[in-house]
């Protein structure tokens, strides 16, 4: 199957550092993938790379982000901006302030219906109450001319999730659409996020550092560690049987993760060392806290290449089946 | 559901109701911030030497600074070069400038020499400026400093005073007082003072309740420090960058309010004061623009250069103003 | 809340807020007059240039000066509450109508001159927030920052030497062309004529300020993250710019152009005597020259209850502008 959103080799700069090195992958319509690392490890900015919103000094030095049959990175800035908010849509991770505070409800959503749907302001109105009812803000059409500052967060991220879904974008990017709320909210907006995947058929990318939500809701995950792409797998597979390093680093991190990972430590496991020290360093970024490593771990990065039952994987490690038990019970005794 | 956090900087409670949690990690797209002014003094009062390097390096503090000292320079010497009254007659009414080399810049209707004039007009002008301000912001400190620690019933009423004089337009109060005081270089230094206290008291009185709710201040609380000692020794130094860029500001308002004040006719009749050239000067607007126009050439430069000095003191000390 | 609530309830706590203020500023007024060298008893006696004592003191007592201090403000406070500023024995007429004559002109000149400063000050905040750190903003930051420094008196008697003595355009003083009979838009062009250089002079200083907060103002909204989210929906920078970073970057500029309110009337003093403009600053200024001092303290009392009204003003016009405003 083409995927909706095939993205290439994407390397994100700053003027000293490269967040984002050759990342690849694709969307296929209608699914959620999730993008998954620690902060820093280039995921937010793959996501604004891929609306070409990145924040002042950072650039995208190379790659394809095809989606239909234009590459949206070689689209002047005009018609790039139609695609805006029309065919990819982004929520963002702070819905307190991702609203204008000024501006009613109402006139924020139906500036999106106005631009790329060209519906009068009447029609927008209307257009902006009913999907207030879709992300399920009670009495719609009074939180229409309600500020900003009259509603919670879980409410805000709603009408950001509504704003993003007004034009039934393809892909909807979200990044980090929890992190700021509380966890009962947490699992209504992601219900919510889910819901509207369904019934718009939109493909969602969810960003996120929160291997929790990867299970439930995503089809797929790739885990990023410093820019790269380190694995690539479903969700189940990925947590039965984490192949790289820095994933099962990760699960042993993650408390109450998964029924099937019984702990036997009750100490909880942490990965040694830290992201930054591998943004400059050559060879594999994971190396320095990596448990496995090899010599050459130091001056080759590994490639990315298939393993069993369709996932990826970039690491030097012999990752065969039978291996990996053992690894797994060294990755809990850290 | 389950909860697996990855970001170590993550608090680790969460609040039960469903409102913003701040999380410290650094955003990623360009949010100004602004960092907290007290930590960025902080840091700034770490090493004087650096403190002085990189004022030396902003171009607004060396241009202001290098201005300032040749009008100090001016105003120093005028005695020397200069030694006669500046408000005698010296030569020929009305010669203007260039015209006779030995009074360079001209002479005014009554054949005053205008550079005598505007040299010692400097000593006044800069004079009138530094106490001036010198009891704005001693009197401004002292009124801040007294509302801002002790809060209460004390800071109610001293904010309601400070409410007050800033309603009050301050230049027609400063008329008011000359006018009813007298005009001499005394009154008008003690009205221009009198009058521009709130700003510095408002600014210190806003600083010092940040500065008394921070750790270390708590800490010199709690080791049973005097809170005279905590005022002089923990708050007043981290308030100080605040206070000396608002200073600089108002060492140029001061100078701005003398010169208005002796142009109105309301200055100290027996000096000569750059306001009052321009004031006798303008009736000659038509023949003897010059008579206009240098003293208040030399009242820009002097303005300008203590505002330069205000801007590359805000850049050093107060990096949050001049954010870019 | 509504936004006419909001505004509502606003305009009642600034109400409740300003009465002190006004009390406190009354007081002041009542002390200055106290401290006035002379009294009106000494200044009518002047006048008629052959009072004897005797003559002094009987109009001491018909005017109540013979009474103790705080008796004196308890009547200063009746006067003021009939509306009496008391009298001005130079111009034969009562202070407040005095005052009442000259001031239109002066909010005529000075609302002239904040519309100039604002407009002149936000436009150029914009073009250095759109510019920064790049050469448009540096040069006018520079050109600002002279401004900043330009005494109001002095730019205006150059502005006269420029327009009216040497180019001949504007007339350099007065407020209307006298004996001429013009109606309508005839009359609009020479009114405007007489008030644009005295505006300007005034305005300049207040552009600066402006403009650097505009500046300021602009760039701290610009990085906000709902400015992302309007990118994020594919509007463009132009649209970005005026819907959504300029009515928040608005706010602080209030703020502060109320704060300058009794400044530019400080300055209007001087700019109206440069100018011979027909209003309160000038009118103080001929008090000062006569030591009419009931004139100059009612135009004190009467300048700071203007300040009070602006900064009212600028509370709902923040409470128009800024939702999150409620009543507190």
């Amino acid at each position: 199957m083409t995927p909706l959103l095939d993205v290439r080799d994407l390397t994100i700069c700053f003027p000293n550092a490269t967040p984002v090195r050759n990342l690849s992958f694709g969307l296929a319509p209608a699914e959620a993938l999730a993008i998954v690392g620690e902060s820093g490890s280039g995921k937010s900015l793959t996501a604004l790379a891929l609306m070409r919103l990145l924040p002042g000094a950072a650039r995208i030095a190379s790659g394809r982000v095809r989606l239909d049959n234009d590459d949206l990175l070689a689209l002047p800035e005009v018609e790039m901006r139609s695609r805006r908010g029309r065919d990819i849509a982004m929520i963002f991770q702070e819905p307190m302030t991702s609203l204008n505070p000024v501006l009613t409800i109402g006139r924020q959503i139906a500036e999106v219906l106005q631009l790329h749907r060209g519906l009068t302001k009447a029609q927008a109105r209307r257009e902006a109450a009913e999907l207030l009812d879709l992300v399920r803000i009670p009495n719609p059409e009074r939180c229409l001319d309600d500020h900003p500052h009259r509603l919670s967060g879980g409410m805000r991220q709603r009408v950001m999730i509504a704003i993003a879904a007004a034009c039934r974008p393809k892909i909807l990017i979200a990044d980090e659409p929890t992190t700021a709320l509380d966890v009962t909210i947490q699992a209504q907006v992601l219900e919510l996020l889910d819901r509207l995947r369904r019934e718009l058929s939109l493909s969602l990318l969810l960003i996120t550092h929160d291997l929790g939500l990867v299970g439930q809701w995503a089809d797929r995950v790739i885990v990023m560690y410093a820019g790269r792409k380190v694995e690539e797998a479903s969700p189940g597979i990925l947590f039965e049987r984490p192949l790289h390093p820095y994933t099962r680093g990760l699960l042993a991190a993650s408390p109450r993760l998964h029924d099937r990972l019984h702990y036997r430590s009750a100490r909880l496991a942490e990965i040694p060392g830290n992201i930054a020290s591998a943004a400059t360093q050559a060879g594999c970024p994971f190396a320095p806290r990596c448990p496995d490593r090899l010599a050459r771990c130091r001056t080759n990065v590994p490639d990315e290449r298939d393993a069993a039952s369709g996932r990826r994987v970039a690491c030097h490690v012999d990752l065969t089946e039978s291996s990996r038990g053992l690894h797994h019970d060294a990755a809990l005794s850290y | 559901m389950t909860d697996a956090i990855l970001d170590s900087t993550r608090p680790a409670e969460r609040s039960p109701d469903d409102r913003l949690r701040t999380d410290p990690e650094r955003p990623e797209w360009p949010n100004i911030h602004a960092p907290d002014t007290h930590l960025i003094a902080a840091d700034a009062g770490h090493s004087r030497s650096q403190l002085l390097r990189r004022l030396g390096r902003n171009p607004s503090f060396v241009a202001g600074a290098g201005l300032l000292l040749v009008i100090f320079a001016a105003a120093v010497s005028a005695p020397v070069l200069f030694p006669g009254d500046p408000l005698s007659m010296v030569a020929r009414p009305l010669l203007w400038p260039g015209q006779d080399l030995a009074y360079a810049l001209g002479t005014d209707s009554l054949g005053r020499d205008v550079a005598a004039g505007l040299m010692h007009g400097a000593r006044v002008s800069l004079l009138i400026g530094l106490v001036a301000t010198t009891i704005g912001v001693a009197v401004g400190t002292a009124v801040g400093a007294v509302a801002g620690c002790r809060g209460g019933r004390i800071d109610d009423i001293l904010v309601r005073i400070i409410e007050l004089f800033q309603t009050v337009p301050s230049f027609i109060l400063l008329v008011v007082l000359v006018a009813i005081a007298q005009p001499s270089i005394t009154t008008v230094t003690w009205a221009i003072g009198l009058v521009t206290w709130p700003t510095i008291a408002r600014l210190v009185r806003a600083e010092f309740r940040v500065l008394r709710e921070k750790e270390f201040v708590m800490a010199a609380r709690s080791l049973g420090f005097s809170d005279s000692r905590i005022v002089i020794r923990e708050i007043l130094p981290n308030a100080l960058p605040a206070i000396i860029v608002t200073t600089s500001v108002m060492v140029a308002t001061a100078i701005l309010m003398e010169a208005a004040l002796s142009f109105l006719g309301l200055g100290d009749p027996n000096v000569v004061s750059w306001g009052s050239m321009i004031g006798s000067g303008r009736e000659l607007i038509r023949t003897a623009w010059y008579l206009t126009a240098l003293p208040g050439v030399v009242i820009v430069l002097t303005v300008l250069s203590l505002n330069l000095i205000g801007d590359g003191l805000t850049d050093v000390l107060n990096p949050r103003l001049s954010k870019e | 809340m509504s936004n006419i609530q909001r505004i509502g309830n606003t305009f009642r706590r600034t109400i409740l807020q300003a009465i002190p203020t006004v009390i406190g500023i009354i007081v002041i007024n009542f002390f200055l007059l106290q401290l006035a060298p002379g009294d009106a008893a000494d200044v009518l006696a002047g006048e008629s240039g052959s009072a004897t004592m005797e003559t002094v003191a009987a109009l001491r007592a018909r005017f109540g000066l013979d009474q103790p201090v705080l008796l004196q403000l308890v009547a200063y406070l009746d006067n003021l509450a009939h509306l009496s500023l008391g009298y001005s024995p130079r111009y034969n007429l009562p202070v407040a109508d005095i005052i009442g004559q000259r001031l239109p002109g002066t909010v005529a000149l000075m609302a002239t001159a904040l519309v100039i400063a604002l407009a002149g000050g936000i436009a150029l905040g914009i073009v250095m927030a759109t510019f920064a750190g790049r050469w448009p903003d540096r040069l006018i930051s520079i050109v600002v920052t002279l401004f900043y420094s330009i005494p109001g008196f002095w730019i205006g008697l150059m502005l006269i030497l420029l327009f009216s003595v040497k180019l001949g355009w504007l007339p350099s003083g007065g407020a209307a062309t006298i004996g001429a009979d013009v109606s309508g838009f005839d009359l609009l062009i020479d009114r405007a004529r007489y008030m644009v250089l005295p505006a300007l002079s005034l305005s300049l200083f207040y552009i600066a300020i402006y403009s650097r907060l505009a500046r300021a103002a602009m760039l701290e909204a610009q990085a906000q993250d709902y400015v992302r989210t309007a990118a994020a929906k594919g509007l463009s920078p132009l649209t970005i710019t005026v819907r959504h970073v300029l009515r928040n970057a608005l706010l602080p500029v209030t703020t502060v152009a109320g704060m300058h309110f009794g400044g530019l009337l400080g300055g209007a003093v001087v700019v109206e005597t440069v100018y011979s403009w027909p209003g309160l600053g000038r009118l103080a200024f001929e008090a000062v020259m006569s030591r009419d001092f009931s004139v100059l303290l009612g135009i004190l009392l009467l300048s700071s209850l203007l300040v009070i009204v602006a900064n009212m003003t600028v509370d709902l016009v923040q409470a128009w502008l800024d939702p999150r405003i409620e009543a507190r």
